[in-house]
């Protein structure tokens, strides 16, 4: 699952940050048919989570009435430097999970 | 004189301006519009914003595919055309386009298709495909901003009146042609839509009733089952012909692939 993120490299300490991502998902609704009539199985993101060194500061349980390609955005405090692991996981189990470092200065 | 015959006059007359009008420009070059000046103002900053907008996410994918080498020769796109940001800059503003060595024309796509058949061995990709919609994509994005100016003279000149007739002729159930929408209906509202003046020029683009990104082709073939008509099928010569028209009526109009349509 691919997936954009955006966020500064670098930021004073105490410093709000905007963290955006973008992740590649058809979120499928449960609610479609095919082409022959079939129901299209339900399969959406249906958690994820951002924690900035190993501490959870975001998380987000969504559900069918999120378009494709979700679009998250939110905010953190720059504490120390260290590293963003943001993962997520749709209802096929499968999962996502994406990496970006931040330099922290006084 | 019957009130019939009178109504079957002012239609024959109207056919007459119709075919005149056929020879000129519908829309003058100082009125064009993008399609993206009919967008509410959510929707043409989410195409703005270089990081949200979720065509962005096939462009990614198609840089990734740029230096992928495939097929039998084992050589990438980069491996000819190198750097696709100065080397492929404006190129895609100057498609369809007649391939010299064949002497057909090229959308974008077909063009991808015969560098990968010719150059690469490799398989062509099926249209609307992942691979396809991100090079095609990454390609266009290539020339964001870039005026369209395509060459209809000399081979393309066939192709291009056949485009025009396509263009202005009736088809389907609903008996429209897309002059009748996008030329003398534009910026009126169908339902809850504003009819556009239907430009190519942010195609491929990632449209909301598809969730997802597709190619012009694709939305052409929405605009024929939107007038109750047969859908050719993908890679007809009639829709590249149609894209060639398209491409000459929008001169000017700058590139804004990866565009964000309703």
């Amino acid at each position: 699952m691919a997936a954009r993120i955006q966020m500064p490299k670098q930021a004073r300490q105490g410093e709000l940050i905007e963290i955006r991502i973008l992740i590649q998902h058809p979120m499928e609704t449960g609610y479609r048919h095919d082409d022959v009539g079939h129901l299209i199985k339900r399969n959406v993101i249906n958690a994820f989570s951002c924690r900035y060194n190993g501490e959870e500061v975001f998380r987000a349980d969504l559900s069918s009435g999120i378009s494709a390609n979700p679009y998250l955005q939110f905010y953190t405090v720059a504490g120390a430097s260290g590293e963003l692991e943001f993962t997520w996981i749709d209802d096929e189990s499968k999962q996502g999970l994406e990496r970006q470092s931040i330099t922290v200065k006084a | 004189m019957s009130p019939g015959s009178a109504a079957a006059r002012i239609l024959v007359a109207a056919l007459a301006c119709t075919a005149a009008q056929a020879q000129e420009r519908g829309i003058p070059l100082d009125r064009l519009k993008s399609g993206s000046a009919f967008l509410g103002a959510d929707l043409r900053d989410l195409q703005a914003d270089d990081f949200a907008n979720p065509g962005m996410l096939w462009v990614e994918r198609g840089e990734k595919l740029w230096r992928e080498p495939a097929g039998k020769s084992e050589r990438s796109c980069a491996g000819c055309h190198q750097d696709a940001e100065t080397n492929m800059r404006g190129v895609a503003a100057r498609y369809p386009k007649i391939d010299p060595a064949s002497g057909k024309l090229l959308n974008l796509e077909s063009r991808i298709n015969l560098c990968r058949a010719e150059r690469m061995g490799a398989e062509a990709l099926r249209h609307e495909s992942e691979e396809l919609l991100a090079l095609t994509a990454y390609l266009a994005r290539q020339s964001h901003g870039v005026p369209i100016e395509v060459d209809i003279g000399g081979p393309a000149r066939a192709h291009f009146e056949s485009g025009r007739a396509f263009y202005y002729r009736r088809h389907g159930q609903l008996n429209l042609s897309c002059a009748h929408c996008h030329e003398a209906n534009w910026g009126r509202r169908l339902f809850a839509e504003t009819v556009t003046q239907g430009h190519p020029n942010a195609w491929p683009a990632y449209r909301m009733e598809w969730q997802t990104l597709g190619s012009l082709e694709r939305r052409l073939r929405a605009c024929l089952s939107g007038i109750r008509a047969e859908m050719l099928p993908y890679g007809s010569p009639e829709y590249r012909d149609l894209e060639l028209f398209l491409a000459w009526r929008a001169q000017g109009l700058p590139v804004e692939a990866p565009g964000v349509r309703r």
